[in-house]
C-alpha cells in the first residue's frame, strides 16, 4: 500500500549512510575514571549505556545563560554584529556558559525578540545596536533580576540592570585618515556608510578630521570624498536593507574610485563588503581600511587590500559584560572604548606591514599619545558624552 | 444551493459528484502536507546543528549518539515550537497577534483569487495601509481614541484599496496583466516608503536614519492588559466574516465568483468584467491595507507601543498572505485557519530559534513546504496511495484540480 512512502525513505535513508563518514567514534570522556577510554572501536554492545553517559556529561559546568539579539545585518557581517558576537563565543568557550542567539531582520523584529529571550531564561541578554535601544530598556525596566547590556548605546537613566557599551571610534578613525591621506596617491580618499546614523557617521567624521589634520601638518592637499564633515551629509549604500546590500556597496565603492578616490572606508557591515570587492578588482590601484574588526581575519579574502582595520573592542566589552553579569557585579555604568583603554584603536597592518613607512607608523603613535592627552580634540558630533 | 455547489467547485482540490469524501480528501492532503513538511523541516534542522552533524560522522561505530542527539534536538526545537505558540495564554495571545494581519492579507489575495485575480501586490497594498496608518496615528495629537483608531484604519483601508484599484483598473482598461502591475505596484511602494521615512514629515526629530516617531497613545490598538490579544483580531475576525457575507450572500460576490469561473460567460451573461476586477482589486487592496495598518498600531508585549515605521515595517506579509490564501483554499474559513497557523509558527519559531537554537529561516522553509505539498497534491497521492485510490475511482477529477492549482 505505502510502498512509495517506503521507497522515498529508503532512499533518503541510503543517502543519508552514504554521506556520513563511518569515522571513529571520539573516546568516551566519563567522569568514571574506571571506564575504559579504548572501547570506542568495539562494536555496538555497550553503545546504550554510553549513549546514556554522554549526555548527563555535556550539562554545562554551569547554569548561567548569555543571549543575544542582533541588529539587521545578522551575526555573519564580518563586521558589527559579528564583532560583538565572538564576545559572546568567548564567553561560552571561556567561561563554560551557555549561550543562545537570535537575528533580528527588521525593526519590528527587535521586540518579540528581547522578548524571546526572556522566555529562554536568559541570565544576560546583550542587544546589538542602539536601534534596540526602545526595546532593550523597555525589557530592562520589566525584568529586573535580568542583567542587559547594549552595545553602542550609553546606559539608561534610572535603570540599573542595563550597561551601555559604548565606542569613541572617531579616535581611531582619525588615525586612519591620517593614514588613509599619507598613503594616497591620487589625493583623494573617500568613505560610504550604511545608514546615516550617529555609530556610522562617527566614523566618517573621525576619518575626514584625521585627514584634515593630514593637510594641515603636511601641507598636502588631499580631498575626502563621501562625507562633509560640516554639513553632515555624504554617500550612502541605498536600498531598502542597505546593510545587506553588497551589490548596492560595490556600486557606491565605484562611484567614489570613479571620481579618483584611491582609498576607501566603507561603514556599512555586509554591504561594506561589496567595497573590499571594488578595492579587489582594481589589482592593487584601489585600497581599503575596513571597520569594526580586522578585516584580514573576519574577511581575509581580502586581506591583500585592506591596509588596516577601525577596531571597536566589541567583542571584549561583551566578554566583559558578561563576566561581570556572572559575578553578580555588572553596574550601570557605561563602558566606553577609547584609544586610551584600547576600546578601539588600528589593527595590525599585516600586508601592508612593510609599505606604512616607519616614520608613518611613528607619526601614528604620536597622533594616539595626543589625541589620549587632549593636545587634539576630536570634533565629531556623534561622539558619545 | 447553486450558488454554495458553484463556490465548492472553485476552492476545492478535485471538483467532482461526491463533495462529502472530496472535502475528506482535501482535509488529509492538508494534514499529510502539513506531516511532511515538519518531517522534511526536522531533517533540515538535524542537518543544519554542527553539534548533531559530528555526531553523525560516526554513526556506524556508536549510532545510538546520533540518533539520540538528533532526537533531542527535534523534540526541543518542536516542543519549543508548541509551547511558543499554544503553550501559555500569552503565547496563545502571540499567535493571534501574528494571525491577525495574515488572516486581513489572506482575506485580500483570496478574494482576488476568487475573481481570478492573482494579486501579488498585498506587500504594496499593505505598505501603504502602514504609510497611512502610522502617519495619521504620529501626526494628530490630541483626538480621543474612538476617532483617531477609526479615521487611522479607515484611511489605511482606503489607500491599500486605491493602490490596489490602480491594478484592476489597468487590468480592466488596457489589460495589463495584474501579476506584472502588482510586482511593480509593490516596487513603487516600497520606494516611496524609503522616500518619505527621510522627509521631514515622517522622520522622527533627532534622528538621521529613516524611521518615523512613536505612534500616539490614543492610535495603539487596545488590548487585554499583559497580552497580545488586540482589537485587530476582532476586526479581522470580523473582516473574514464580511468577506464570506460578499462573496455568498450578495449579488456583487456571486458576479465576482462568476468572473473568477468564466469572465466570458459572466459577460455574456451581462455582467461588467471590468467593473467586477476594478472592485476586487480595491477590496483586496483595502483588506491588505488593514493589515498594514495592523502592524503599525498593534502594540508588542515589550513596550505597549507598536513598532516605529521604518523601511522594513512590514515584513514580507504581503508574500506570506498567498501562502495564507492558498493554504485556505481562498474560503474565508479557511484563511484563518491558515492565518492561524502561520501566526502560531511566527510565534513559535521565535521561541524555537531563542530556545532551541535553530535558523531563524526554519519556520518559513516549513511554511513554503505546506503550501509546496498543498499546492502539489499529486505528489502527496503519490506518497500515500491511500488517497489516490479514492480519487482514481473519479477519473474525470484529474485534469480539473490543475486548473485550480494554477487558480
Amino acid at each position: 500500500m505505502k510502498k512509495n512512502l517506503f521507497k522515498l525513505a529508503a532512499v533518503l535513508g541510503a543517502s543519508a549512510l552514504a554521506l556520513t563518514a563511518c569515522a571513529e567514534a571520539p573516546p568516551e570522556t566519563t567522569t568514571e575514571p574506571s571506564v575504559s577510554d579504548t572501547v570506542a572501536e568495539e562494536p555496538t554492545t555497550e553503545e546504550t549505556t554510553t549513549a546514556e553517559e554522554t549526555t548527563t556529561e555535556t550539562a554545562a559546568a554551569t547554569d548561567f545563560k548569555a543571549c543575544m539579539v542582533s541588529d539587521s545585518g545578522g551575526f555573519d557581517d564580518k563586521s558589527f554584529n559579528e564583532t560583538a558576537y565572538n564576545g559572546l563565543l568567548q564567553a561560552r568557550d571561556d567561561l563554560g556558559i551557555e549561550t543562545a542567539e537570535i537575528e533580528s531582520n527588521a525593526e519590528s523584529d527587535f521586540a518579540p525578540n528581547v522578548q524571546a529571550m526572556i522566555g529562554a531564561n536568559c541570565n544576560i541578554v546583550v542587544t546589538v545596536g542602539f536601534l534596540l535601544a526602545t526595546a532593550t530598556e523597555a525589557a530592562a525596566k520589566q525584568n529586573p533580576e535580568v542583567d542587559f547590556a547594549i552595545v553602542d548605546n550609553s546606559s539608561f537613566e534610572g535603570v540599573d540592570n542595563a550597561k551601555g557599551l559604548i565606542f569613541n571610534t572617531a579616535e581611531s578613525s582619525f588615525l586612519a585618515g591620517y593614514l588613509a591621506a599619507a598613503m594616497s596617491e591620487t589625493g583623494t580618499v573617500g568613505t560610504f556608510g550604511g545608514a546615516k546614523i550617529p555609530t556610522v557617521t562617527i566614523f566618517m567624521d573621525g576619518f575626514a578630521q584625521g585627514v584634515a589634520h593630514h593637510n594641515e601638518v603636511k601641507g598636502t592637499d588631499v580631498n575626502v570624498i563621501g562625507w562633509n564633515a560640516e554639513t553632515q551629509d555624504g554617500q550612502f549604500v541605498p536600498g531598502d536593507d542597505p546593510f545587506q546590500n553588497q551589490a548596492g556597496g560595490r556600486d557606491t565603492a565605484n562611484t567614489l574610485i570613479a571620481q579618483g578616490a584611491d582609498i576607501i572606508l566603507p561603514v556599512a557591515g555586509p554591504a561594506g563588503l561589496g567595497g573590499l570587492q571594488a578595492a579587489q578588482a582594481s589589482g592593487g590601484k584601489v585600497n581599503a581600511i575596513w571597520v569594526d574588526t580586522d578585516g584580514c581575519i573576519s574577511a581575509a579574502e581580502y586581506c591583500s587590500s585592506i591596509i588596516t582595520s577601525v577596531y571597536k573592542g566589541m567583542d571584549v566589552a561583551v566578554f566583559e559584560a558578561i563576566q561581570a553579569s556572572m559575578a553578580g557585579e555588572l553596574t550601570s555604568d557605561p563602558f566606553v572604548g577609547t584609544l586610551e583603554n584600547e576600546g578601539t584603536g588600528l589593527s595590525p597592518f599585516n600586508e601592508f606591514e612593510d609599505k606604512v613607512s616607519d616614520e608613518l607608523k611613528a607619526e601614528l603613535d604620536q597622533l594616539t599619545a595626543d589625541i589620549i592627552s587632549g593636545d587634539i580634540v576630536i570634533t565629531s558630533t556623534a561622539q558619545p558624552k | 444551493m447553486t450558488e454554495e455547489s458553484a463556490a465548492e467547485k472553485v476552492v476545492t482540490v478535485a471538483p467532482g459528484t461526491a463533495p462529502r469524501s472530496r472535502r475528506w480528501v482535501g482535509v488529509a492532503t492538508t494534514l499529510i502536507a502539513l506531516v511532511l513538511a515538519f518531517l522534511v523541516g526536522a531533517v533540515v534542522m538535524v542537518v543544519s546543528d554542527p553539534n548533531v552533524v559530528s555526531k553523525f560522522a560516526y554513526f556506524f561505530s556508536r549510532p545510538g549518539d546520533a540518533l539520540g542527539a538528533a532526537w533531542d534536538k527535534v523534540v526541543l526545537a518542536f516542543g519549543a515550537l508548541i509551547r511558543g505558540s499554544l503553550g501559555s495564554w500569552g503565547a496563545v495571545t502571540e499567535t493571534t497577534a501574528q494571525a491577525t494581519p495574515l488572516i486581513c492579507a489572506g482575506l485580500g489575495v483570496g478574494l482576488a483569487f476568487r475573481a481570478g485575480l492573482f494579486n501579488i501586490g498585498g506587500q504594496g497594498q499593505a505598505i501603504w495601509g502602514a504609510i497611512v496608518g502610522a502617519w495619521i496615528g504620529f501626526s494628530l495629537t490630541g483626538v480621543p481614541m474612538a476617532l483617531h483608531i477609526p479615521l487611522a484604519l479607515i484611511c489605511a483601508i482606503a489607500f491599500g484599496a486605491a493602490w490596489g484599484g490602480i491594478a484592476g483598473f489597468l487590468k480592466a482598461r488596457t489589460g495589463a496583466h495584474e501579476v506584472i502591475s502588482t510586482i511593480m505596484l509593490n516596487h513603487i511602494a516600497g520606494g516611496l516608503l524609503g522616500y518619505f521615512l527621510i522627509t521631514p514629515l515622517f522622520q522622527m526629530p533627532g534622528r538621521t536614519d529613516p524611521i518615523s516617531p512613536q505612534v500616539e497613545w490614543t492610535a495603539v490598538l487596545p488590548r487585554l492588559a499583559g497580552t497580545r490579544l488586540h482589537v485587530g483580531f476582532l476586526l479581522a475576525l470580523l473582516a473574514a466574516f464580511a468577506v464570506w457575507w460578499l462573496l455568498e450572500r450578495t449579488t456583487l460576490g456571486f458576479q465576482i465568483r462568476a468572473v473568477g469561473h468564466n469572465p466570458h460567460a459572466a459577460e455574456t451573461a451581462g455582467m461588467s468584467v471590468g467593473r467586477v476586477t476594478i472592485v476586487a482589486m480595491s477590496l483586496a487592496g483595502g483588506l491588505a491595507g488593514l493589515a498594514g495598518a495592523q502592524m503599525v498600531l498593534a502594540p508588542t508585549l515589550l513596550t505597549s507601543y507598536p513598532p516605529q515605521l521604518s523601511s522594513g515595517i512590514v515584513g514580507g506579509v504581503g508574500f506570506d498572505a498567498i501562502t495564507v490564501a492558498l493554504l485556505g483554499r481562498s474560503r474565508p474559513l479557511g484563511i484563518v485557519g491558515a492565518g492561524l497557523l502561520f501566526g502560531a509558527m511566527k510565534a513559535g519559531g521565535l521561541t524555537m530559534s531563542a530556545e532551541a537554537q535553530t535558523p531563524s529561516e526554519l519556520t518559513a522553509l516549513i511554511q513554503a513546504l505546506i503550501v509546496l505539498f498543498v499546492a502539489a497534491p499529486k505528489f502527496v497521492t503519490w506518497l500515500v496511495p491511500a488517497l489516490r485510490d479514492r480519487r482514481s475511482a473519479r477519473p474525470a477529477s484529474a485534469p480539473k484540480s490543475k486548473k485550480e492549482v494554477s487558480a
